[in-house]
């Protein structure tokens, strides 16, 4: 109670590892606990005896998934996680990171709503990232026919591609398209057998308000001639409108998905905004729409302050703060990201443009 | 209101001098009288016992943390994330009364008043009687909390949705009391004629077991995870707020419809309470390593001790209700002598 304001640095690191039956997360899990690299983790698994290593801060969770007193159907969290996060926190000093193992089939937004919602929890632990485990072969399939697959990659921070030696080039460049109409601002790891620098999935610090920033699609950054198309995101000048990351402008042919449940979309603003607006506008968005939305941050400028605010968002759960000043030479714009399943994009383009200050 | 304050603060008696200090050195999560000394258990592996002189000898019960303890004054039964169920008894002897076969960690234990042990892991409560057979129950979803009734052979589960209540002897189907949300800790009131949860949202909830009438008990600011009983069940005092907030439970109605008593507001938060045995009046620990003896009836206090590096973890009466015995979260701690 007496550590909420605690630096991030001194609360425990969890690593949420997810994706759908058989894409890898074992292997991936095992490759992390053999790893020589000195530090020690706490794992939370949903069946034991899958982990072939020895550890006696191996846990065993139930999985179940509780409904909060609020009225609000998207408010889960995980009973269990809450129960073993306590138990687990007795040992602090013996581990250095947690790792929450999920099931194939289940929602990622529970484990990290529990980092939203429960006090004791967030004193101890911070949620570093979600990362998602998908099968190169048998993604493209799963997408189609399983929602909890397409729900892993929309809510991921970090995408682990496994079993890339199982497709072709043009098998490969269709998966990572259907991910990318869905998840654009991921990081993607193209793996064989979960071969990935623990760096690249852990202390990720992807929840970390600080760290939240990175909001430019992940591959207009990645250094890959398959990938280099022009997109117009982030050319500035233009108007605000139609600047999705749905562009259709593209140089190599590469296919271009626009998955029809499940989007990404983001918006753009030079002009400060009023923030007497912004911030009702963005909880009924979230009170309304937040069951739609699975993921959302944002940095904002806001007119006549001079601090730079940032925020994340779960469902309808968010947290957000005055992050620090604008340093000089930085440009004062504000970005905001919704992930979400059938997104009401012209009914959140209009609140958003509201929301500019007059 | 700092300047007004501070003068008003001094002005409250002390007992400040009666306080003995006892260095734990490790993380205390809980505190007991075990004949006459104080056992001080703690977050890992060991329990200290601290005998009125200040002697101090630690006796290793589990290879790792202890998730759960509870005493009934001549042992104290441990739970661990080792999946053992230990018992430590008054000459400081401990014993391993169970090892969890998967070694699935013991989350919660409790002791019957003649005997009977109920410990759980997981979804799996168990009981095993005198005679030495386990009987076991799966609750709906983890259990969060296990206390027997005090009278018969009753034990309360709390879980997700409501309590169930088992009569391990016999083959009818547990009952179930519901509610909506997650039930972590579970008290029968001493005369059995209440039942109160301490829930994952901070809130309290009750039900008269005659009619399964239901009493909500709202308006903490944290979840409560310390109560504790005053005069014989009269009252149940709470943490969770800013004050020691105490229901009323002399009526037949218990606190329904009844606004709970709000005593000794500080700009801190209640960690532990522990109502005198005997007495008007409870102990109560703060999240500033502040502790206050506070009369139930009027709400007058003394200070036993002010601030301090960690939160007051446990508080605990002796029997006879002539020693507390306090400790931080830290493993500072003492006893005080009435």
């Amino acid at each position: 109670m007496s550590d909420v304001n605690a630096p991030a640095s001194t609360k425990i690191p969890v690593t949420v590892l997810t994706g759908y039956l058989g894409a890898g997360k074992t292997t991936l899990l095992n490759r992390i606990l053999s790893e020589n690299h000195g530090k020690k983790y706490a794992v939370i698994v949903n069946e034991f005896g899958e982990v072939g290593i020895d550890n006696d801060l191996i846990i065993g969770a139930d999985e179940e998934v509780f409904e909060m007193n609020n009225g609000c159907v998207c408010c889960t969290v995980r009973g269990d996680l809450v129960r073993i996060l306590e138990g687990l926190m007795k040992r602090k000093g013996k581990f250095d990171a947690i790792i929450v193992e999920t099931t194939g089939l289940a929602d990622p937004a529970p484990v990290a709503q529990t980092f939203f919602v429960d006090e004791d929890v967030q004193n101890n632990a911070r949620l570093d990232a979600v990362v998602t485990v998908a099968d190169a072969k048998w993604l493209s399939e799963r997408l189609k026919d399983a929602p909890e697959a397409k729900n892993q990659i929309a809510f991921a921070d970090v995408i682990v591609l496994n079993k890339t030696d199982l497709v072709s080039k043009p098998e490969l460049a269709e998966v990572e398209a259907r991910i990318r109409g869905i998840n654009p601002y991921a990081k993607l790891h193209r793996t064989e057998r979960c071969q990935v620098a623990l760096s690249d999935v852990l202390e990720r610090g992807a929840f970390d308000l600080d760290r939240i920033l990175e909001l430019e699609p992940d591959f207009l950054k990645e250094d890959d001639h398959d990938h280099h198309h022009d997109h117009d995101d982030h050319d500035h000048d233009h108007d605000h409108h139609g600047h999705d990351d749905h562009g259709h402008d593209h140089d190599h042919g590469l296919k271009h998905y626009h998955d029809e449940e499940m989007q990404s979309l983001s918006l753009h603003s030079d002009k400060p905004l009023d923030q007497d607006k912004f911030m009702p506008w963005l909880q009924e968005l979230l009170a309304a729409e937040g069951q739609k939305i699975l993921r959302s941050k944002g940095i904002m400028a806001f007119s006549g302050d001079d601090d730079r605010y940032v925020f994340q968002g779960v469902h309808m759960m968010l947290e957000g703060s005055r992050q620090r000043e604008w340093k000089p030479d930085e440009k004062r714009e504000s970005r905001l990201v919704f992930i979400g399943r059938e997104l009401p994009e012209a009914l959140i383009r209009d609140g958003f443009q509201n929301c500019i200050a007059a | 209101m700092t300047v007004s304050n501070a003068p008003q603060q001094n002005s409250i008696a002390s007992v400040g001098e009666r306080v003995r200090p006892v260095a734990i050195g490790t993380p205390v999560a809980a505190v007991y009288f075990i004949g006459d000394r104080a056992a001080f258990v703690g977050d890992e592996e060991t329990i200290t016992l601290v005998s009125s002189d200040g002697e101090k000898v630690v006796v290793t019960v589990h290879g790792g943390a202890i998730l759960s303890s509870v005493s009934d004054g001549r042992r104290i039964v441990t739970g661990g994330d080792d999946g053992k169920v230990v018992a430590l008894d008054i000459k400081g002897e401990s014993s391993v009364l169970v090892t969890d076969a998967k070694r699935r960690w013991i989350d919660n234990v409790a002791v019957h008043p003649d005997g009977t042990l109920a410990w759980s892991a997981g979804k799996t409560a168990f009981v095993r009687g005198l005679k030495g057979e386990d009987k076991s129950l799966e609750a709906p979803s983890s259990v969060g909390g296990l206390a027997f009734a005090p009278k018969g052979l009753r034990l309360a589960l709390a879980h997700y949705n409501g309590v169930s209540l088992w009569f391990p002897n016999m083959t009818a189907k547990p009952e179930r009391l519901e509610w909506a949300g997650s039930h972590l800790g579970v008290a029968f009131s001493p005369d059995s004629r209440f039942l109160i949860t301490t829930m994952h949202e901070p809130a309290l909830h009750g039900w008269r077991l005659a009619d399964a009438q239901h009493m909500q008990m709202t308006g903490y600011p944290s979840r409560v995870k310390s109560m504790s009983w005053g005069m014989g069940g009269k009252f149940l005092a709470t943490s969770g707020a800013d004050r020691v907030v105490v229901w009323p439970f002399a009526s037949k109605d218990g606190p329904m419809d009844k606004e709970p008593a709000m005593l000794a507001q500080l700009e801190a938060r209640v960690t532990a309470v522990a109502c005198h045995p005997t007495q008007d009046f409870l102990a109560a620990g703060y999240d500033n390593g502040t502790i206050l003896m506070v009369r139930l009836t009027n709400g007058a206090k003394v200070v036993v001790r002010r601030d301090g590096a960690a939160p007051v973890a446990a508080l605990a009466w002796n029997a006879k209700g002539s020693m507390l015995a306090f400790a931080l979260q830290n493993g500072d701690a003492g006893l005080v002598d009435l």
